[in-house]
């Protein structure tokens, strides 16, 4: 799972039936040092997530289809979590 | 999911036969600024996407689940049409 920001949301009327009722949110992948870790990309939200929150993003198709409960169907990103807070080992 | 821009349309006469009927899209990725980044690639379609439209894609095994009962070969489809989007890169930050 990767550390992320949500940072959008896309509105679709034209798309696949199984996602329908759910965000698709745009969100920027980061590293530890909050800076940009590669493109932004498109997920599935299943924690009720807002732009700005910083978030954990599976990137597994299994994980996120079932994290949104709609097995066997084209989604493989979701955001499943909200991150409160992040401690490091010193 | 992977956001982008239909930029063409791709042919083939000699295919898998599961590929038969469906449409080939050739998609520019985007960044959410609307940006290309990295390479064209080709998708397969479940939304009936045409040249110029702003679409999102779906990657992986997950791609072919739009087709079954038939297990289509793809590794890329276009799951949605995009209407609108709205990018704030602020906030929270």
């Amino acid at each position: 799972m990767l550390i992320a920001r949500v940072i959008g949301e896309i509105w679709a009327t034209q798309k696949h039936e199984s996602h329908e009722g759910r965000k698709a949110l745009l969100v920027q992948p980061l590293n530890l040092d909050g800076t940009n870790r590669g493109d932004a990309v498109v997920a599935m939200d299943s924690v009720d997530a807002g732009v700005g929150d910083r978030v954990l993003l599976t990137m597994e198709g299994y994980s996120a289809m079932t994290s949104v409960g709609r097995p066997n169907s084209p989604i493989d990103m979701a955001v499943i979590g909200v991150i409160d807070r992040i401690d490091l080992a010193p | 999911m992977y956001l982008g821009k239909v930029v063409g349309c791709l042919w083939s006469t000699v295919k898998d036969s599961r590929l038969e009927g469906q449409r080939l899209l050739v998609v520019q990725p985007l960044t959410p600024e609307l940006q290309p980044t990295g390479k064209r690639l080709v998708c397969t379609d479940c939304t009936g996407a045409g040249s110029g439209e702003l679409v999102y894609y779906c990657g992986g095994k997950e791609s072919s689940f739009p087709f079954l009962p038939t297990e289509v070969p793809t590794d890329r489809t276009i799951v949605a049409i995009v209407d609108d989007l709205h990018v704030d890169r602020s906030a929270g930050c």
